[in-house]
């Protein structure tokens, strides 16, 4: 049953590329991911009926989680994909910012790389074999850049090509670290490179071995996690790609590289380095919020602001997932948020853009009147990514302070807070100009189906924010377990 | 016959067979070429000729440039001295004398650019920074390559360098790398395609040729004279690293021969097949050999 | 470690001098072939312990994939692109050699340090494969030419893929042959993209795709 998970979307995907009638391409697209969304929901009403394959796929705790926000994220793209793609296929238009013009790829192609995108994703939330993890997000790289490129020009050419090769040397030293992990395994062939084998057999682990691919782990997934200083192809591959990308980009692939570190720690703190390998990546996550605050603030281009929220908040994560305890709740209830709140984000963002024609904030003035509905949700998006209540951010920022209270790290709960309060400063001057003031553009209507998307998701966070459902609050702790001490 | 007899022998041998080898190259190159070439001895006639002529010197030259030619000759001949050839030992073997042979190579370039830099012509000076210049990148090459050998044999003199078994030895992979930096130094000292050609007579393509433009007469005979033993010298020595070694003194001198002819059928062909590289690609060929002789340096350290 | 091995070792270390130190793209192309057929032939020379039909089948996948199938399309994309100008790289030639040099010593100094469990593999595995990892990411770094990051890329995986090797016992088949069909995968979209680079911009010097940058307001 797993593996229909994993192939459903991939055969999904092939058939896109093979279809030739437009709308039975989109429906396929919105089908194959409401079948999908739907057989996670039966994943998590009754986990029996997906037993594990072999040592190599199964789905636990964690998974369960950056899974099911994954499905639920992918079907809520799709909606507004098909009216993004009824929009923009097939059309020349002219780049607002430099006024040449421009094709867009096929949207056979674009289909398809969408549907692979999901199919690598729910292999690497399953994916209990370090090596089978690495080929997974590998292959989110290599189905992902082509969805960078999908307005032809100079500027996303470019954007791909630093995706492509920065992630790709990071991935690259991610194999290398898997290698040394694999190392560390003490010759007998008892112990294979599946979670399960390593976390039992963990103190038999070389340590050395161990530390050494940690850290190449920790460095190579966190450049396709978005931790400072590897973040660099963040900005550009945020803010050039279509923003249904976008926001999968931000609320799915950047969860998954987190989960690729969770599974290493998982096997760290097993083997006795739970403390060194916590306190590495709480360093990786302040130096990305210290970063990503840093080029907020200022920051012309509304895309390229969320990108460095995106980097921030896996800050965030990092360091909840840092202190520990509390902290990993914290992490992973954020994780959960911030997909919600990113991609209904960067979905705004899209509507915004296409009505507006431009990306610099500077030229975007008066949205509550020309798209109230738009431009409340975005107002809404704003306070929710900002850790404002009633949204489920808030939370979890909250639960993490406390947990580096509760642990005396001072020091960490000053530079937190300080770094969420600069955030702050950056990104509500840019909201005020951008909502409110008089208008720069005719009032335009707003699609519903373009607007069903970002609605549900903020609804959600909301909901998360003031109530959270037991089964949500049970798996969350059942995955915390799973990341020892 | 006893060693210094056999050491002696080989020098006699050395001075008199060194103007031979490029006649060898020449040949190569013509039959290559499908012409009939020059005739083997054809580098003796040329010395012999100018050793009768008179020399004309500038009136802007000093007694250096009348004493760079000789006195270059005779470090070469202290080289050749130096190396040994087809025996255990040469002449002047000592523990160190490795680096006096590299050094002795020094001396020649430093006195011949001397000498260029003495007429005071701008062809000359160019000719001598270019020298400079390479040399400069072919020294550490060499020192490197020497370097891998002698930690192999645990020790500074040539002679027990030279003595180890060649490439039949565990240790093939150091010695051919060795062996091939010191070809390219071979190549760069004696200016051979592809970092210069001897055949040209454009000034402004020269690098060794321009320096003695303006000798003539005996000099001009001691500098092709030196310029042929710092060939032999040279291809002495990656005979000597690359050769096995019998113990019988006959056999290792008819060994060494052979190789020296090797040598000589080597460079010709090399010339015929390959195109002069560009002046700002020579750097890189050098650089190149110096990192095959620093890696022959690592492995021969590894073990 | 017989003759033979250091011997295969040696040459491997010699191909990367080669990438390191050649200014024409096909002789990059053919340094990385070269190291690609080496690294298919690896598995058998270094005799590890597997059943021969894998090893064969490894080999002649690696042997197919990296020897043949990658220099076509990197073949492919140089003549679509036409990109026999030199770029002037960021690093020269010659320094770049003399940093190799420098990364091999380095990489020298750590293999011979790190102990590797299992005692079969050869003295001079690891280290020639962290000096190919090295100079593939150093000749990322140093160049400009697109079509030459793609096969540093390359070679980095050649260098990771030797270390992998080095640590023979637990590399199950499925894991290769993923490995194998990511490298395949990333060098196809690779060069896709340089053909698009190409096409829109004229040249392929990635140093000139600078037009996303954050300015100073």
């Amino acid at each position: 049953m797993i593996l229909i998970l994993v192939l459903l979307p991939a055969c999904a995907a092939v058939s896109a590329y093979l279809i030739h009638s437009d709308r039975v391409r989109r429906v396929l697209l919105v089908s194959v991911s409401a079948a999908h969304a739907a057989l996670v929901c039966w994943l998590w009403i009754d986990p029996a009926w997906f037993p594990p394959l072999g040592a190599w796929l199964a789905v636990d705790a964690l998974g369960q989680v950056f899974l099911g926000i994954t499905s639920l994220l992918f079907l809520a793209v799709s909606l507004s994909a098909v009216s993004f793609l009824k929009r923009e296929s097939g059309t020349t238009r002219a780049d607002p910012e430099e006024g040449f013009l421009f094709d867009n790829t096929p949207e056979a192609l674009f289909t398809a790389c969408l549907l692979g995108f999901l199919s690598t994703m729910t292999l690497v939330t399953t994916s209990q074999h370090f090596g089978l993890l690495w080929v997974a997000i590998e292959g989110t790289t290599l189905a992902s850049a082509p969805l960078i490129h999908y307005h032809r020009h100079h500027r996303s050419l470019e954007a791909t090509w630093k995706y492509l090769l920065v992630c790709s040397v990071g991935i690259a030293f991610a194999l290398l670290g898997t290698y040394f992990l694999a190392a560390s395994i003490p010759a007998g062939g008892l112990t294979s490179m599946t979670l399960s084998s390593l976390v039992a057999n963990a103190s038999r682990l070389d340590t050395r071995w161990l530390k050494a691919g940690f850290l190449l782990l920790l460095v190579g997934y966190g450049t396709k996690m978005g931790l400072a200083p590897m973040h660099t192809w963040l900005p550009d591959a945020h803010s050039e790609a279509p923003s249904v990308v976008s926001a999968l980009l931000s609320g799915a692939l950047l969860n998954c590289a987190f989960l690729a570190i969770l599974r290493i720690l998982s096997v760290t703190a097993a083997a006795g380095l739970g403390q060194f390998g916590r306190h590495t990546i709480l360093v990786f996550g302040l130096v990305s919020m210290a970063v990503a605050a840093g080029l907020i603030i200022g920051q012309p281009d509304y895309k390229r602001m969320l990108a460095y929220s995106s980097v921030e908040h896996m800050g965030i994560l990092a360091v909840g997932v840092g202190l520990g305890g509390l902290g990993d709740w914290a992490a992973l209830f954020h994780a959960v948020n911030h997909s919600l709140i990113k991609a209904s984000l960067f979905l705004l963002a899209g509507n915004i853009l296409a009505v507006y024609g431009t990306k610099r904030i500077a030229d975007v003035r008066g949205a509550l009147r020309a798209v109230p509905v738009t431009a409340a949700l975005w107002v809404a998006g704003f306070f929710a990514i900002l850790g404002a209540p009633p949204f489920g951010a808030f939370a979890s920022e909250l639960a993490i302070l406390r947990a580096a209270v509760e642990s005396g790290s001072w020091a960490v709960v000053v530079v937190f807070s300080l770094l969420l309060a600069a955030v702050f400063a950056g990104m509500i001057t840019v909201l005020v100009r951008t909502a409110q003031g008089a208008q720069s553009v005719e009032r335009a209507p707003e699609p519903a189906l373009s607007l069903v998307a970002p609605l549900s998701l903020l609804a959600a966070s909301a909901a998360l924010g003031i109530f959270i459902p037991g089964f949500l609050d049970r798996a969350l702790w059942r995955a915390v377990m799973l990341l020892g001490v | 016959m006893g060693t210094a007899g056999i050491s002696v022998l080989q020098l006699a041998l050395s001075l008199v067979l060194a103007p031979l080898v490029p006649g060898i190259a020449n040949r190569v190159k013509a039959v290559v070429a499908g012409r009939r070439g020059q005739p083997l001895l054809q580098a003796y006639h040329d010395i012999a000729k100018l050793l009768l002529k008179g020399s004309v010197y500038s009136r802007t030259t000093t007694w250096v440039f009348r004493a760079g030619p000789a006195l270059g000759c005779a470090a070469a001949m202290v080289a050749l001295a130096v190396l040994p050839w087809g025996a255990d030992a040469s002449l002047l073997s000592f523990e160190g004398d490795l680096i006096l042979f590299a050094g002795l190579f020094g001396l020649m370039r430093f006195l011949t650019i001397l000498s260029a830099l003495d007429t005071g012509s701008a062809f000359e000076g160019m000719g001598a920074s270019r020298e400079a210049w390479f040399s400069a990148l072919a020294e550490p090459a060499l020192l490197l390559a020497l370097a891998s050998l002698a930690g192999k044999a645990q020790s500074l003199s040539l002679a027990a360098v030279l003595a180890g078994p060649g490439i039949g030895g565990g240790r093939g992979a150091a010695v051919l790398l060795a062996a091939g930096a010191v070809f390219i130094v071979f190549l760069s000292e004696n200016a051979r395609i592809p970092v210069d050609d001897p055949a040209t007579h454009l000034e402004l393509t020269m690098i060794h040729e321009v320096m003695v433009l303006d000798h003539s007469g005996v000099d001009l005979a001691y500098i092709q004279y030196g310029s042929t033993l710092k060939l032999w010298a040279l291809g002495g020595l990656i005979v000597g690293i690359l050769r096995p070694r019998t113990g019988q003194w006959m056999a290792d001198c008819a060994i060494g021969l052979g190789g020296m002819l090797c040598v000589g059928i080597a460079t010709g062909a090399l010339e015929s097949f390959i195109a002069r590289l560009r002046l700002a690609r020579v750097p890189q060929l050098l650089v190149a050999g110096g990192a095959m002789a620093a890696l022959a340096l690592a492995l021969s350290l590894v073990r | 470690m017989t003759v033979w091995v250091e011997g295969f070792l040696v040459v491997l270390v010699l191909t990367n001098l080669w990438l390191l130190g050649s200014s024409r793209l096909l002789s990059c192309i053919a340094a990385v072939s070269v190291q690609g057929v080496l690294m298919g032939l690896l598995p058998l020379v270094i005799r590890i312990d597997a059943p021969l039909w894998r090893l064969l089948l490894q080999a002649g996948a690696s042997l197919g994939l990296k020897g043949i199938i990658f220099p076509i399309l990197l073949l492919r994309a140089v003549r679509s692109v036409d990109a026999r100008r030199e770029v002037e790289p960021l690093v020269g030639y010659s320094a770049s050699l003399l940093i190799g040099v420098v990364l091999l010593v380095v990489s020298l100094y750590t293999g011979l340090r790190l102990p590797i469990p299992g005692g079969a593999t050869p003295v001079l595995l690891v280290p020639a494969a962290l000096f190919t990892a090295l100079t593939g990411l150093f000749v990322i770094v140093g160049r400009r030419s697109a079509i030459v990051q793609a096969l540093a890329y390359l070679a980095m995986e050649n260098g990771i893929a030797a270390f992998g090797m080095a640590l023979a016992e637990q590399e199950p088949l499925l894991v290769e042959m993923g490995t194998l069909l990511d490298a395949f995968v990333a060098v196809f979209v690779m060069g896709i993209t340089i053909f698009h680079i190409n096409r829109e911009f004229d040249h392929i010097d990635s140093e000139r795709l600078s037009s996303l940058k954050d300015t100073p307001q």
